[in-house]
């Protein structure tokens, strides 16, 4: 966190004016951009806890995706095979994707560096696998159809009434997830500047420092794997909501890299910077595919920019070029990853 | 029985497949200490290379091989100069995040200049469809030939690597970089030469992948990369020879498990990498051939 000139007082009141803003947003935006919107809340939130875990605990991961897709999955089969009101199922697939993200934490004691960096970017490629076979629980490559259900608020496209006002389908999304992401931005801000955060950046920056020093370094760092998993499962629970089904196909093996993407891009400014990078991953396409209609644009960007692979490009370079231009400056992610190596 | 032979045969060829790629990520982790996740997305790339010469600019398959192969050497150079030397000061996983890069940006490039869409990739070539029958053993031209490519690779990389200059150079500078310089040797252009030769080994890993399944996309060497991951953890990260073994080990393992173990089938093989991947760095990091590191704190 920067902790600067930022006083207290003066962090307190952007906060309030963030959420201002983001409270009037909807009345000057078209329904569909509210949508997408809810989606930028939904990748702040799995990035503050990719944050937690990799920028602050210097645990890296690159499976991410995998807790997103426990939370979405829970979500998905507590509402469509047993009725559950989605709204309980989201503090649900948090507890479940936590609880899968404690269990994989505590192996992953043993691994440091690059191997846990191997072994998650396993967990990502292989799960959709897994999802495909478990075709009783996940329905298979069919995956499950959330839209229409009575258990589903606004099945999916009706106004829904929130305090006696009507919310259309997309505006009551977006009020859902961001309210969510303030709630989870506050608890991070809390957990990361007391007593846990100390320990997780003592874990980063030196582990056999912290370690004489009184912090033990399972307990943190498997607690670490564990709220950011828990984050990670609430993000993927909204997602499987904001998608109105999930499919296999919902949570490919790219939405881990697309999560590591947006928390390089957020590391430029602390945790406010996990906002930098939701809006980064989430609007990146949508402005390319923009950039095809305008006149303004000489021939080749305009034709170029209705690629299909172009914002892989994009991104891929944004992950290089950061990286390049500015070694170690990135908001001091690369800093931090850097106590990494030494355990290797 | 004669099942069972075919199946261990097919098994080393796609064991070769990914001892091409492992040999390919051992080389660079011996040499670095660094991963290059992006090591299978060149492979994809180059073999769009090589199918674009024959398919849109009429060249005959092997000059397109040839000119691949030389296109890979010099990309994995120029990425090692030009990406990856920058950051490796930084840290490992400055490294490991912008070899994602370079993957992602790969991935995307190939989709943009050919399409997503399946390519089939002519069937005879390299390799003559053709099949022997030993004793009720039927043996595929392709799996034999694969199996021999990729071992007449790993014993020309011997060869380099012991008997020439050049691959004493690069050992060196792998060995024991400063004293290296101190002799002479030219570290940073010998460690680029070796994400060159390593880019090679993946080139031809996945023009071996897209012949041996007759067609290809820009996801052709994601699972590869899995599995040839599970195949150098296996035996041993900083060990070549053990890269090898693990592919072909790797290959024979997975494939009778498909086959006679039914929860397991084809659905669920890349899970069952991963689980060799977590069991191995967690019972024996060292894999079977590799050295125990020891860490100093």
């Amino acid at each position: 966190m920067s902790t600067g000139a930022l006083g207290q007082t003066a962090r307190i009141g952007l906060f309030a004016a963030a959420a201002l803003l983001i409270a009037v947003l909807p009345r000057f935006v078209s329904d569909f951009r509210a949508s997408e919107l809810a989606y930028v809340a939904i990748f702040t939130i799995a990035i503050l806890g990719l944050n937690v875990l990799t920028g602050y605990t210097g645990q890296i991961s690159l499976g991410h995706g995998a807790f997103m897709t426990i939370g979405g999955y829970t979500t998905a089969v507590l509402v469509v095979d047993h009725g559950v009101r989605d709204l309980w199922t989201i503090p649900l697939a948090g507890l479940v994707a936590g609880a899968a993200g404690f269990l994989f934490g505590v192996p992953a004691l043993r691994l440091s560096g690059l191997y846990l960096a191997l072994a998650t970017f396993g967990v990502a490629v292989a799960l959709p696998a897994v999802v495909r076979k478990a075709e009783g629980l996940t329905g298979g490559s069919r995956g499950l159809q959330l839209f229409g259900l009575d258990s589903y608020t606004g099945k999916g496209f009706e106004p829904v009434e929130v305090l006696g006002r009507s919310l259309s389908f997309n505006d009551w999304l977006y009020y859902l997830s961001w309210t969510i992401a303030g709630v989870l931005f506050v608890l991070a801000w809390l957990v990361l500047r007391g007593e846990t955060g100390r320990a997780f950046r003592a874990l980063r920056d030196s582990e056999v420092a912290a370690a004489s020093s009184g912090v033990n370094p399972a307990a943190y760092k498997t607690l670490a794997f564990s709220l950011s998993a828990l984050y990670a499962g609430v993000a993927g629970s909204l997602y499987a909501l904001a998608s109105t089904f999930v499919t296999p196909g919902t949570f490919p093996v790219t939405l881990s890299l697309t999560l590591l993407i947006g928390a390089v891009v957020a590391g430029l400014g602390s945790l406010w910077g996990v906002l930098a990078g939701a809006v980064f991953v989430q609007f990146l396409p949508v402005w390319i595919d923009r950039l095809s209609g305008v006149e303004a644009a000489p021939d080749w960007v305009q034709r170029v920019s209705k690629e299909p692979g172009i914002p892989s490009v994009i991104y891929g370079a944004a992950l290089i070029f950061l990286l390049l231009l500015l070694p170690g400056g990135v908001g001091g992610l690369v800093q931090r990853l850097g106590g990494l190596t030494r355990g290797r | 029985m004669a099942e069972f032979l075919q199946q261990v045969v097919s098994g080393l060829s796609s064991g070769g497949i990914y001892a091409g790629l492992a040999l390919a990520i051992s080389l660079i982790y011996r040499a670095t200490g660094v991963i290059n996740f992006a090591q299978g997305e060149m492979a994809m790339f180059t073999t769009y290379i090589a199918w674009a010469l024959t398919e849109h600019h009429g060249w005959s398959y092997w000059p397109a091989v040839a000119f691949t192969l030389l296109a890979a050497f010099v990309g994995g150079v120029a990425v090692e100069r030009l990406i990856v030397r920058p950051v490796q000061g930084v840290s490992v996983l400055a490294v490991v995040i912008v070899t994602l890069g370079i993957f992602v940006l790969l991935n995307g490039l190939a989709t943009a200049i050919w399409g997503g869409a399946q390519q089939s990739f002519p069937p005879g070539r390299p390799f003559p469809v053709r099949s022997f029958d030993v004793g009720g053993v039927v043996f595929s031209l392709q799996d034999i030939l694969t199996v021999a490519t990729s071992l007449a690779l790993v014993a020309c990389l011997f060869g380099f690597f012991r008997f020439t200059k050049a691959g004493l150079g690069m050992r060196a500078a792998a060995f024991n970089p400063a004293a290296s310089r101190l002799v002479g040797v030219r570290v940073g252009w010998m460690i680029a030469g070796g994400w060159g030769l390593a880019a090679v080994l993946g080139a031809v890993a996945g023009l071996l992948a897209a012949s041996s399944l007759g067609s290809f996309d820009p996801n052709l060497m994601r699972p590869v990369l899995l599995y040839a991951f599970a195949a150098a953890v296996l035996g041993g990260l900083d060990s070549p020879l053990g890269a090898v073994v693990g592919g072909l080990v790797l290959g024979v393992a997975l494939n009778l498990l498909g086959t006679y173990v039914d929860f397991i089938g084809a659905d669920l093989r890349l899970p069952s990498a991963l689980a060799i991947i977590l069991v191995v760095l967690l019972v024996r990091p060292a894999g079977l051939l590799g050295r125990a590191s020891v860490g100093r704190v």
